[in-house]
């Protein structure tokens, strides 16, 4: 076991980075917003494969012509991949995608290869919206009624406080490097909300046992003895889906990139919110071993 | 925890073998295996091309609404009902009149009620009314009565985008009503859908109607193919209802492409008879509102067979065949969404997908052994045997791949060691104070059961959600996790315990290190 760390000396220094950080992300989500992909927006995305001579510009150019209103090139990986996003207004899908690939394919001087198509129209990508965040807000509920069972209401509380701490403080990196929000980027917040939840749970779990085996003990000093004798499992954990994340992030593809990144910054924070942020608001509600009395029975069966 | 019974022991590997031995049935290559079940790969992986299309129905209310004028006049006139300010709006039709109770009593009466029907599935009428102040009544139709509309041309619609899709010949189509007014189409292997999307952007409702200024039925002012302007009739000799079929083929004198089509026996009547009455006259083929071609009647035409020609390429002449042969469509459709890749993208996916999953589970493999030696063997052992039962059970479920499923299956990969380490974490715990070895491990697996079982039900709950709200690719990504979740558990608990069991009862009296 790793030595005996003093966590809660620094829950507060901890507790005000955390609050710092959560506020400031909020207002990169406020103000400068969450860079919606497509499939929120609505529009067009294109793939494209050419000659490695083939310059951004121009193919820029060949759309500016087009007067398809905001237009983003810019290159996908190897030379000569482009990825182009258009943002569509009111055209038909049935003439729009055709009439593109008629433009490139005269302007470019190369063979085009238009490995991927995609493209949402506005009532769709509002719908898409819409359920990802109804899934969002219905995996936390479904988290909070969970722990809610299992353990007691300070419990459910200080999970979802962590959960909320790590999907805004995700949400607010991508908003501050720009980085694109789609489906895959939904999934991936939906994977932190369970893995982080995961992780507190271990720890709450130890937490419990702990408060009834030593009734006579503070929380602050059960919440320490309990991170530390789950700290390996929980580095050793992170360690290896941190493993298998770098693999995806660096092996796995453009199309996966948004994805496992979104992961690996989910998997950290979301492994410092179990220690820094759900064993803190236990010590705020002042758990002790009177409010897992009453349901001692039900625990240990 | 340590004590196996035989037939626990024999179930255990029984139930683990016949799972992995499905995961085995993607790698076979000729079909001799009897039971033939593979795990289907996405559009993302394969290529292909996913679309969603809407039925526009708004026209299709239009003339519905429409078609109640004459009967609702009729209804109110059979009833003395006075009526004044008869206005026909898009979906509305509004009057004036003075009594309304009698309206009411009538307007839903359930006995032979044509102006509107009482639809017993919905236990609703077909059209309801609001009234103002100034007794102005509004007609609509109600919730249910447009659904069923709605509800008929989506049914109607999904059977013709059928039946242009096997026309045109692609694989394996997935043809799904999505909701009231969506129809989900899929193409595996299709490069390029442009063609199908402009086979399926057409209504194709084919009207044969003559050139004149009769004003008797109404005429509508058409540019012909040439653009001159021409005075078309508003009635309609004959439509695309009554076509059989419908070919491309050459006409010998220009080399010109054109379609012929047969008529059925009732087209061939009226067909003959507006051509015999009007020898000498224009008559216009009009498809969705729009002229192919108006060429002069040189002779009756009886056989129930004819030519349409219209500047056609060849391939145009085979996409109006195929429309015409189809049917047409009883609402435009649009495409809402679309996704395509294309196989070379698909096939660069399965290879960064496959190489990241070796990778992953290489590095986690190796960790895991330098980390737990002997124990952290039995960790990768399970490793293994949950992958091959991760694959087994999608291979029995024929799951759909997709590339986020494949980063579902690599997380997995890392979570999975979890179950194992807090195990293994709590026994080392339990080794300082319990001398017994088989009791430290007994207790040791015994306490983390409720963590192990808590902590992975929070990931199972993320993944349910994920999959009842996720689409497409996403929802691969749920399948894996979520069955990634159930074979850790039983690879953690049974598998791992098991051959941790052997371990411990060999070494029972000397020291065990974890």
């Amino acid at each position: 076991m790793i030595g005996n760390i003093n966590f809660v000396s620094s829950f507060k220094k901890a507790n005000i980075v955390s609050i710092t950080v959560f506020i400031i992300s909020i207002l990169f989500i406020l103000f400068k917003g969450l860079n919606y992909g497509i499939d929120f927006k609505g529009g067009t995305l294109i793939e494209l494969r050419t000659d490695t001579s083939t310059k951004a510009s121009s193919i820029r150019n060949s759309l500016n012509s087009m007067n398809l209103g905001d237009i983003n090139v810019k290159k996908f990986g190897k030379d000569g991949d482009y990825l182009i996003k258009v943002e569509q207004k009111n055209i038909k899908n049935s003439d729009l995608i055709p009439s593109i690939k008629k433009t490139l394919k005269n302007n470019l001087n190369s063979e085009i290869d238009f490995r991927r198509v995609e493209n949402v129209g506005p009532k769709v990508s509002a719908e898409l919206l819409e359920s990802s965040i109804i899934a969002i807000s219905l995996a936390l509920a479904a988290m909070l009624f969970y722990i809610w069972v299992r353990f007691e209401w300070q419990f459910s509380v200080g999970s979802i406080i962590a959960l909320l701490h790590d999907v805004v403080i995700t949400l607010g990196l991508f908003s501050l490097l720009s980085l694109e929000i789609n489906l895959s980027i939904i999934a991936a917040v939906l994977t932190i909300v369970g893995y982080s939840m995961n992780d507190t749970v271990v720890i709450y779990d130890r937490i419990r046992e702990n408060l009834l085996k030593y009734s006579k003990i503070s929380i602050s000093d059960v919440s320490n003895l309990s991170i530390n004798e789950t700290l390996a499992r929980t580095i050793i954990t992170s360690v290896t889906t941190l493993l298998a994340l770098l693999s995806i992030y660096i092996l796995g593809g453009e199309i996966l990139r948004g994805f496992s990144f979104a992961m690996i910054l989910g998997v950290i924070i979301g492994t410092y919110s179990s220690i820094f942020v759900a064993s803190p608001i236990l010590k705020f509600f002042k758990v002790s071993s009177k409010t897992l009395e009453k349901d001692e029975q039900r625990i240990e069966p | 925890m340590l004590n196996f019974s035989k037939i626990n022991v024999i179930s255990i590997y029984l139930i683990f073998i016949v799972i992995s031995v499905f995961s085995i049935l993607n790698f076979q290559k000729a079909e001799k295996f009897p039971i033939d079940k593979k795990v289907n790969l996405g559009l993302d992986l394969q290529g292909g091309s996913y679309l969603l299309l809407e039925i526009n129905s708004d026209t299709l209310i239009e003339e519905k609404i429409q078609s109640k004028v004459i009967p609702l006049k009729k209804l109110l006139k059979d009833n003395n009902l006075n009526y004044s300010n008869f206005k026909i709006n898009k979906k509305t039709l509004n009057f004036q009149i003075d009594n309304v109770d009698t309206f009411e009593l009538v307007f839903f009466s359930k006995k032979n009620n044509i102006v509107n029907p009482f639809i017993d599935n919905y236990r609703s009428f077909e059209l309801d009314y609001k009234k103002s102040n100034t007794n102005e009544i509004e007609v609509s139709f109600s919730k249910f009565g447009l659904l069923t509309i709605n509800n008929s041309a989506l049914k109607q619609s999904i059977e013709i985008v059928r039946r242009r899709i096997d026309d045109v010949g692609t694989k394996e189509p997935t043809i799904l009503q999505r909701g009231e007014k969506r129809i989900l189409v899929e193409l595996p292997g299709l490069k390029d859908p442009d063609r199908i999307k402009k086979l399926l952007g057409k209504t194709a409702q084919l009207n044969f109607r003559l050139v004149n200024n009769n004003t008797e039925f109404g005429v509508d002012e058409l540019a012909s193919e040439t653009g001159e302007m021409l005075k078309i009739s508003k009635r309609i000799v004959m439509s695309g209802e009554n076509l059989i079929d419908a070919q491309p083929s050459i006409q010998n004198q220009e080399n010109e492409p054109t379609v012929s089509f047969t008529l059925d026996r009732l087209g061939a009547q009226k067909f003959g008879r507006a051509t015999t009455d009007n020898v000498g006259k224009r008559l216009a083929i009009i498809l969705d509102g729009k002229i192919i071609s108006a060429p002069n009647i040189n002779e009756p035409i009886t056989s129930g067979s004819g030519v349409i020609s219209g500047n056609f390429t060849f391939q145009e002449a085979t996409d109006l065949a195929l429309l015409l042969r189809s049917g047409a469509l009883p609402t435009p459709l649009d495409i809402v969404e679309e996704r395509t890749v294309g196989p070379d993208l698909g096939e660069d996916s399965i290879k960064s997908g496959l190489t990241s999953l070796i990778v992953g589970f290489l590095l986690v493999i190796i960790f895991m052994f330098y980390k737990y030696k002997i124990f952290g063997l039995v960790a990768n052992t399970a490793l293994v045997a949950n992958l091959l039962m991760l694959i087994g059970v999608l291979t029995i479920l024929e799951a759909t791949l997709t590339l986020p499923g494949i980063a579902g299956i690599i997380l997995t990969v890392g979570m999975a060691v979890d179950a194992n380490v807090l195990i293994f974490e709590r026994i080392k715990e339990e080794l300082k104070t319990e001398k017994s070895i088989i009791h430290a491990f007994d207790s040791g697996y015994s306490k983390a059961k409720i963590t192990v079982l808590d902590a992975n039900i929070t990931t199972l709950i993320a993944a349910v959600i994920l999959f009842v709200f996720g689409s497409g690719p996403v929802k691969g990504f749920a399948i894996t996790l979520g069955i990634g979740i159930i074979t850790t558990l039983f690879t953690a608990y049974f598998l791992a315990r098991h051959l941790t069991s052997i371990i411990v009862l060999k070494n029972k009296n000397k020291e065990v290190k974890i």
